[in-house]
């Protein structure tokens, strides 16, 4: 299963015009595959995710989400295509306040209605593969920015995405937590064979990457595989 | 939040009971007696019956009991007057029913000189049977002690017909008199019987026993501005919860933002939001139900107490209109849900 965007554009209204956030901007990810987005601020990056994310829809183009086009779909298949096939890291945690860990990871499986059961040995396996299986019970203000982050990889991961889209992961994060959490997202993607987009400024780990391409005023400027 | 639900349960659970038990006072001899109807003398010119200003005479009731469909006429006088006990030491305001001895209206058997009183009566009284007490001049032997009926918020001592008829009149005009004794109201027993014509023949206004509790003069007004305020206090708590809701939803705007982001729908989550808000309406609506009806029990027990009826009407019925009323403003309030933009859990997105 792969992400494929197709000559996609996207424009926002910006008092009485249209500002560009994507220009025709073709992308493919393949299962397995880590591709890194990079670009300064205001490059369209977060646009990209957000379209690939079926959150936004484009005015042109075709994006392609695990198999599916999603021109046509409506909002509430759009839910089901996140919840099923589509995991997000997003930038910060966004983790819930008042659930512990598991909790958190155990939302997706929630959203779906599986059977709680194997839901929660699924959660603490999660949990354990991203090093936190010790910390299942805490809640986020017990837990450090990397952990929250990490409980933020394992959410995205519960219902077997084929896509994941990271949005920043090492923003608040110190050089070698960084680090870290690009090794971890890496191994996850080949071992889970996902085709994972990472959106990201900071060109400090793209060694761990499959692929780069850069972002500049909503247009894919250069694509450069690993 | 759980807090001002409690207590505002608790307030309605309170006025509930305080209401109706004043209802009762006010009504309980006229929806306790053994009839289906009441016919009063029929007013002029369309005007609304009353109690006051009711008078029925014998060829009116004698008509009614020969009419089809009727099973019993039996008439009532009624009239609030003060009773003493025999050496006068202590009196009390009560209401005289006079009924025939043989009508079964009355809870215990009445004769010419014979009363019978209800509880509240004989408590206000000091009174038991065979002790004498006096009724508008008139001194009569308490028969017995039955009933706990209550009319105009005075305890009803229950008479002979001919006795009420000495003791005082019946207030209202008295057109009926040639036509022999006199009386309220006829208490009607009835089956199929054309209640119209029945009017027609005996010149009298026939309602049933609930509408006729508009007949009485307080009943209206006091029961009216107690149900206005009930009202009030519902119409207010569903605000209150509406309000709670719309910054609770408000409040959660991110974390919303976040899980449509991961995929939830927006009936799950209005599902989700209105599920809590029910949980925490049913929580706080036991509690405050359940201290309503402790504060009620101590109200209403005991000798003098406040008029308090603690059953499923005052309890269950206020909690479960509570509960309705704060799911209808929790419903309002969270369809703010629908607006939230998921774009917002990306933070950076345009």
């Amino acid at each position: 299963m792969t992400l494929t965007l197709t000559d996609v554009t996207l424009t926002y209204p910006d008092g009485g015009t249209r500002l560009t956030a994507l220009d025709r901007v073709s992308l493919h990810v393949a299962a397995g595959t880590l591709t890194a987005v990079v670009g300064p601020s205001g490059s369209g990056k977060s646009s990209l995710l957000a379209v690939a994310a079926t959150l936004v829809t484009p005015d042109r183009g075709r994006v392609v989400v695990a198999g599916t086009d999603t021109a046509g779909l409506g909002g509430a298949e759009k839910a089901a295509l996140r919840r099923e096939r589509v995991g997000i890291v997003f930038q910060q945690p966004n983790l819930l306040p008042s659930l512990t860990a598991v909790e958190q990871v155990l939302v997706m499986a929630h959203l779906s209605g599986g059977p709680a059961r194997a839901a929660r040995a699924r959660a603490r396996e999660l949990l354990d593969a991203v090093g936190l299986a010790d910390k299942a019970d805490r809640r986020p203000h017990e837990l450090s920015g990397g952990q929250r982050q990490r409980v933020n990889i394992a959410r995205a991961l519960m219902n077997e995405p084929a896509v994941l889209l990271v949005d920043e992961p090492t923003s608040a994060l110190d050089h070698e937590r960084g680090a870290a959490v690009l090794d971890l997202l890496a191994a996850l993607t080949r071992e889970r064979s996902t085709a994972t987009v990472l959106v990201t400024h900071d060109r400090a780990h793209l060694d761990r990457v499959d692929g780069t391409v850069t972002m500049r005023d909503g247009r894919l400027t250069a694509h450069a595989p690993a | 939040m759980g807090t001002v639900v409690v207590l505002i349960t608790l307030l309605v659970g309170l006025l509930s009971g305080l209401t109706a038990g004043l209802a009762r006072e006010n009504t309980s001899a006229v929806t306790g007696l053994e009839a289906d109807r009441l016919a009063f003398a029929a007013p002029p010119d369309g005007r609304p019956v009353s109690f006051t200003d009711s008078a029925v005479g014998e060829r009116a009731w004698r008509t009614w009991a020969g009419r089809p469909g009727v099973t019993a006429a039996e008439p009532v006088g009624i009239r609030t007057l003060d009773a003493a006990t025999g050496d006068g030491r202590r009196t009390a305001a009560v209401s005289a029913f006079g009924v025939r001895p043989d009508g079964g209206l009355a809870p215990g058997t009445v004769a010419t000189g014979r009363v019978v009183l209800s509880r509240p009566a004989a408590d206000g009284l000091g009174a038991a049977p065979g002790d004498t007490v006096r009724l508008g001049g008139s001194e009569m032997t308490v028969g017995a002690v039955a009933g706990d009926a209550s009319y105009s918020h005075t305890p009803v001592v229950w008479t002979s017909l001919d006795d009420w008829q000495h003791i005082g009149g019946s207030g209202g005009s008295e057109r009926d008199r040639p036509g022999g004794g006199r009386a309220t109201v006829i208490a009607l027993s009835t089956h199929g019987a054309d209640l119209a014509a029945g009017d027609e023949a005996a010149g009298t206004r026939t309602l049933t026993l609930d509408e006729s509790l508009t007949a009485i003069g307080s009943y209206q007004a006091e029961n009216g501005s107690l149900q206005l305020m009930r009202g009030f206090l519902f119409a207010i708590s569903a605000l209150v919860v509406g309000a709670f809701f719309t910054v609770w939803t408000i409040q959660r705007g991110a974390d919303v933002a976040v899980l449509k982001a991961l995929g939830a729908s927006t009936p799950y989550l209005l599902r989700d939001a209105l599920g809590q808000a029910v949980v925490m309406l049913a929580a706080g609506t036991g509690v405050g139900t359940a201290l309503a009806a402790g504060i009620g029990a101590l109200l209403g027990g005991g000798e003098g107490a406040v008029p308090f009826v603690l059953d499923a009407s005052t309890v269950l019925v206020p909690a479960a209109v509570m509960i309705v009323l704060g799911v209808l403003g929790a419903a309002l309030s969270i369809r703010r849900i629908t607006a939230v933009d998921p774009l917002v859990a990306l933070g950076s997105a345009r």
